[in-house]
C-alpha cells in the first residue's frame, strides 16, 4: 500500500490491524507521511508507542527497522562498522606484490560493511520506503541525539572511506520517548509531536478486546475497571496499557472469567512492579476489586 | 502547498506569536512546518484543524495545556451568548506575563463586552493554584542588593569545583586499558595484516547530573535566596536540575537559564507562588519521586536536598520519600542552614526521621559552606557509597 491518502485512511488501517488508536494520532502519523518529517511519540511507558510504529509498517506494506536505544550506542552500532576480521582475513590473502594502495581501497569495499540499522534504513532498495523506528531514544546520550539531528534532518550519512550516501527513499522514522529524561529541543523541532495519553476505560476495553480475545467479556471489563483504579492510586509507576493486557490474558490462563480479591492479590505482579506500590494497592484491595466488579 | 482560505497565513502567524508569548516555541521553524501541514487537511475539520496544529507546535507533553487554552482563546468561533476566550468547559488559564495578555486581550477583542476588564490577568492569578491552607505570599527578588550578588558571583567565580566525572558506556582511545580491537584491526591493514601493535582505549568519563532541591519556606527564607543565586551560577556550567518546595514542588530548571541573575531570579519569583509558606518536605519528595526522580536522575545523578528539615508534614512519610530517593540517586546530600548555628542538634522530628536515610549530612548557612559542598561534589568517588 503507497501512503495513505487522508486522516481517515490512516484510523482505517489502524484499526483493520487491532490497533486502537484516536482520530489526533492518525492525524500526526497523516501528516508526518505527508510532509516527510519523523514522528515523535511520548507518553508514559507501555500505551502503544512502540506498537504504532509496528502497525504502522504493516499499514503500509513497507519493511520494519527497529533501533533500540541504550547508554552509549554509538556509530558503531547504530550505523556501521567495518567488517575487520574479513578485512585481515583479505588483506591476508593478497600477493606482497599487489599494490598496497589498490589493495586498501579494495577492503574499502561496500562488501565489507556491517550495516546497522540506520544505514540500513537510509540505503535501501525496498519497494516501499521502510519504517524506522528509534525506540527509547530518551535512553540514549547526548551524543547520539546530536548525531541523528543530522540524520533525521537531511537522510544522508557519511562514511569517510565511501562518500556520502543519500536516501533514494527517506524511510518513515518514528522516534519513542518514555521521558526519563528531556530530549534536546533541537531534536523535537525537526519532527511533528505527539503525546499518548492513557486510554478512556471505553478505549482500553476495545484495545482489550482487540489485543487479548482470550480474556472472557466480563473478564476483560472487570481487569480494565481495576487498572483505571489502580491508576488513580498515587503510584511511583502506574500500569500501562501493556500490562492491562498481560494481566487480562494472565487471569485468562488461569481460568477465570470474573475478578475477585484472592485472585487479584495473586497475581498483582502482572500490573504492578514496585514493592511500594503493590503494598499500596494491596492496603484497599478489597475497595478496588468491589469498584472495578461494580462499575 | 498553498493555504486554503486567503487571510490564514497572517492568522496563523498571529497564533504562533501568542503561542511564544505563552511560552512554547512559535517561531519560523515551526510556522513553516505548520503552514505546509495545513495544506494537506481538510480546513473545515476542525478538530483536524487543532490536532495538525497541535503536531506542529507542541513539542513537549507539559506545553499541551498551553497549546489548548491559546487554541481555544484564539480560534474561538464568534458566540455573542459566551465571551470570547470562555468556551464553558474548554477555556483554561494562559500564562502570559501583564504586558503581553493586555495587548493580546485588545488584538483579540476580548475587552470589548467583558464583564471584567482584565479576565485573563486574572486567569493567569487563577492558574497559580492558590489554596486557603498556603500560606502564599508573592516575594520579590528584584531587590536584592547589588553587593550581595557580586559577592556571591565572586567568591564561585574564585572557587570553580566542577562536579565529580562517571564512567559512560563509551570508550575512548588511551594508552592501557582494554584491548581496542577495531582500532588494533585497522591499524594493521596498513601494515598488511600483521600485529604489530596493540591499541586500547577506556571508559570515556562525563560529569555527573546534579540535582538540586530547595525548601523555600518560610522558616528557610533568609537563605532561598542566597540558594537560587548559587543554582543560578552553578547552573551556568554543570548539568543542573533545581526543584524548589515549600507545600507545593516547582521545577524551575528552565526558569534559571536565562543567562543574567536579575532576570532570572525575578521570573521564578513570579513564577513560584508558595514562597516563605509551610513545609511539607515528605510530600514535596513524594512528588518529586513519583513525577521527576525517573526522568532527571539518570546517568548517575547526585542529589543535593536543602532544608531545615521544620517539616509539619508526617516524618513517617518523609523518612519513606527520603530513602526511596536516596535509592534512586548516586549519592544524596543533605544541607541544612541551621547545622552552622553553634549547639543546633538535627532533634525535629523531620530532621530526626530522614537523617539515617542521607549520604552526607552538611551545613549551608553561609557561602564558605557552600564551596565546602563544591569540595564535596568535586571529590565524589566513582562508586556509590556503601550504605
Amino acid at each position: 500500500m503507497s501512503s495513505p491518502v487522508s486522516i481517515e485512511a490512516v484510523m482505517a488501517g489502524l484499526e483493520e490491524r487491532r490497533y486502537i488508536g484516536d482520530r489526533p494520532l492518525a492525524t500526526s502519523i497523516f501528516l508526518a507521511l505527508a510532509l516527510g518529517r519523523p514522528l515523535f511519540i511520548e507518553g508514559e511507558a507501555g500505551v502503544g508507542k512502540t506498537e504504532a510504529a509496528k502497525v504502522m509498517a504493516q499499514v503500509l506494506g513497507a519493511r520494519l527497522i527497529r533501533l533500540q536505544c541504550y547508554e552509549g550506542i554509538d556509530v558503531a552500532h547504530a550505523l556501521y562498522e567495518w567488517n575487520y576480521p574479513r578485512q585481515l582475513l583479505h588483506i591476508r590473502l593478497l600477493n606482497d606484490s599487489a599494490d598496497r594502495a589498490a589493495a586498501e581501497q579494495e577492503i574499502y569495499a561496500k562488501e565489507f560493511l556491517l550495516r546497522r540499522p540506520l544505514l540500513d534504513a537510509i540505503d535501501n532498495d525496498d519497494p516501499v520506503p521502510p519504517v524506522l523506528l528509534i525506540d527509547e531514544i530518551d535512553r540514549s546520550d547526548e551524543e547520539f541525539e546530536a548525531f541523528l539531528l543530522e540524520l533525521l534532518s537531511d537522510f544522508q550519512v557519511s562514511i569517510p572511506e565511501l562518500g556520502t550516501i543519500h536516501a533514494r527513499r527517506p524511510p518513515f522514522v518514528v522516534v519513542t520517548s518514555n521521558r526519563t529524561r528531556e530530549v534536546h529541543d533541537a531534536l523535537k523541532r525537526r519532527c511533528l509531536y505527539h503525546w499518548i495519553d492513557y486510554p478512556s476505560v471505553e478505549k482500553e476495553l476495545a484495545i482489550v478486546r482487540a489485543r487479548a480475545p482470550e480474556a472472557a467479556e466480563q473478564l476483560a471489563h472487570d481487569v480494565t475497571a481495576l487498572v483505571h483504579g489502580l491508576r488513580e492510586l498515587d503510584l511511583y509507576k502506574a500500569p500501562g496499557v501493556a500490562e492491562t493486557l498481560d494481566w487480562a490474558r494472565a487471569l485468562a490462563q488461569l481460568g477465570a472469567t470474573r475478578i475477585d480479591t484472592s485472585l487479584v492479590d495473586a497475581t498483582l505482579g502482572a500490573a504492578l512492579k514496585y514493592q511500594e506500590d503493590l503494598e499500596r494497592a494491596r492496603e484497599q484491595l478489597p475497595e478496588l476489586v468491589e469498584q472495578a466488579r461494580g462499575a | 502547498m498553498a493555504v486554503q482560505a486567503p487571510d490564514l497565513l497572517p492568522r496563523l502567524a498571529a497564533f504562533a506569536r501568542l503561542l511564544h508569548d505563552a511560552g512554547l516555541d512559535g517561531g519560523p521553524g515551526r510556522l513553516t512546518t505548520a503552514t505546509k501541514a495545513l495544506g494537506f487537511i481538510d480546513l473545515r475539520d476542525r478538530a483536524g484543524f487543532r490536532d495538525t496544529l497541535r503536531a506542529c507546535f507542541v513539542g513537549r507533553r507539559e506545553e499541551l495545556p498551553v497549546f489548548e487554552a491559546a487554541f481555544d482563546i484564539f480560534w474561538a468561533p464568534p458566540d455573542p451568548r459566551v465571551r470570547a476566550g470562555f468556551l464553558p468547559g474548554k477555556s483554561r488559564p494562559l500564562p502570559l506575563a501583564p504586558d503581553r495578555a493586555r495587548s493580546w486581550m485588545q488584538a483579540l477583542g476580548l475587552n470589548q463586552g467583558a464583564q471584567r476588564p482584565g479576565d485573563l490577568q486574572e486567569v493567569v492569578n487563577e492558574s497559580s493554584g492558590y489554596s486557603a491552607d498556603e500560606l502564599l505570599r508573592h516575594k520579590d527578588f528584584d531587590e536584592m542588593s547589588w553587593e550581595e550578588t557580586e559577592q556571591v558571583k565572586r567568591l564561585l567565580q574564585q572557587s570553580p569545583w566542577r562536579i565529580a566525572e562517571r564512567r559512560t558506556r563509551r570508550s575512548r582511545p588511551a594508552r592501557r586499558g582494554e584491548v581496542d580491537l577495531a582500532r588494533t584491526a585497522r591499524q594493521s591493514i596498513s601494515s598488511s595484516g600483521e600485529l604489530i601493535r596493540l591499541l586500547h582505549r577506556q571508559p570515556q568519563l562525563r560529569r555527573r547530573p546534579l540535582v538540586l532541591i530547595c525548601d523555600v519556606s518560610g522558616s528557610m527564607e533568609r537563605y532561598s535566596r542566597l540558594l537560587l543565586i548559587f543554582a543560578h551560577a552553578t547552573a551556568r556550567r554543570e548539568r543542573l536540575e533545581t526543584f524548589v518546595f515549600s507545600t507545593r514542588l516547582t521545577r524551575i530548571t528552565r526558569l534559571l537559564r536565562k543567562r543574567e541573575i536579575e532576570p532570572a531570579l525575578s521570573e521564578v519569583s513570579k513564577r513560584v507562588h508558595d514562597f516563605s509558606g509551610g513545609t511539607r518536605i515528605g510530600e514535596a519528595l513524594a512528588e518529586f519521586n513519583r513525577r521527576w526522580a525517573r526522568r532527571v536522575l539518570g546517568h548517575g545523578a547526585v542529589v543535593v536536598l536543602v532544608s531545615d528539615g521544620w517539616d509539619r508534614g508526617d516524618p513517617e512519610l518523609l523518612a519513606r520519600e527520603v530513602s526511596r530517593l536516596r535509592r534512586m540517586s548516586h549519592r544524596l546530600i543533605w544541607l541544612n542552614p541551621l547545622l552552622g548555628s553553634a549547639g543546633y542538634e538535627p532533634v525535629t522530628r523531620g530532621m530526626a526521621a530522614a537523617l539515617p536515610h542521607t549520604d552526607d549530612f552538611l551545613a549551608a548557612h553561609n557561602l564558605k559552606a557552600l564551596d565546602e559542598l563544591g569540595s564535596l561534589l568535586a571529590g565524589l568517588g566513582r562508586r556509590r557509597t556503601v550504605r
